[in-house]
């Protein structure tokens, strides 16, 4: 029975999962290490990943690309800072150009992510923390299903519109 | 895609009512306590909560309580523009740690024939 809970702070512009699997903390980390079965969960459904690079290491960075409900390819990295096997992965998600390789004017998603042995399976922690709302839309946009960018603008313009 | 469009239809259906609207105007400008939101409008305090309730729905206002009063307090644009992005990052997350527990429920041995 997987347990899962989460925390978001607008203020801090951090989500928290805690999910709790059945299996030991070093099955739990071959989803992170094992590029094939990385992509069969980074992706949302309707957005497949595929990774083709991951180096797993510390320093080491990530390719990846998600392909969209039409064809449209959203390109992505990460690099490693932490690997602590099996207890510790700390990482930079960011956004690549259409030659898959980082746009360093674009700052990346910070992700952190613990794992601690419980009786008879695994805590994983993984906290998400934003720079600022344009970061996030940028990521959600990328993340999402088409028509996510324009309910955030559409959001904007009600939020304006409700404070005259 | 469904989640944005929820988000969308909350604030929609709480921007739709004159009241709230007007909740949210006087709460932008200082913070509204329900009893008092209650006299200004001649209304019971169980009507305010529910509109206010609404407007927590769609995360427009905070609600907290002081003493025996509960204050109600305008999110503003930014705070409600994050949780709304936040609530798209914790479904993307809920739905990777469904993923993940299938993977793992996946016997060992079977694991390299995925795809």
């Amino acid at each position: 029975m997987t347990v899962i809970s989460t925390t978001k702070d607008p203020e801090s512009l951090t989500l928290t999962l805690v999910a709790e699997f059945d299996s030991a903390p070093e099955r739990v980390w071959t989803v992170w290490e094992d590029p094939r079965k990385l992509e069969q969960w980074w992706g949302p459904p309707t957005w497949p990943a595929t990774f083709t690079r991951h180096d797993f290491v510390v320093g080491g960075e990530s390719r990846y690309h998600m392909t969209g409900p039409s064809g449209e390819v959203h390109r992505g990295y990460w690099k490693m800072h932490v690997i602590d096997k099996p207890t510790r992965i700390d990482f930079a998600n960011g956004f690549a150009g259409s030659d898959g390789e980082p746009t360093p004017e674009m700052p990346p998603v910070a992700g952190y992510v613990t794992f601690e042995a419980t009786d008879g399976g695994t805590r994983m922690t993984a906290v998400t923390q934003f720079i600022d709302l344009s970061q996030m839309e940028m990521m959600v946009g990328m993340q999402m299903a088409e028509g996510m960018a324009q309910a955030i603008g559409q959001i904007d313009a009600l939020l304006a519109s409700a404070s005259v | 895609m469904t989640l944005s469009e929820a988000d969308v239809d909350r604030l929609f259906h709480a921007l739709a009512d004159r009241t709230r609207r007007d909740i949210i105007g006087r709460a932008i400008t200082h913070d509204q306590s329900v009893s008092a939101l209650a006299r200004r409008y001649e209304m019971s305090f169980a009507a305010v909560q529910k509109h206010v309730a609404v407007l927590e729905r769609a995360a427009l206002v905070t609600k907290e309580h002081r003493g025996r009063e509960q204050i109600v307090h305008a999110n503003g644009p930014t705070i409600a523009k994050a949780i709304a992005l936040l609530d798209q990052y914790e479904q993307l997350w809920v739905d990777r740690a469904n993923q993940i527990a299938a993977i793992l429920e996946t016997p060992e041995e079977s694991e390299g024939d995925h795809k």
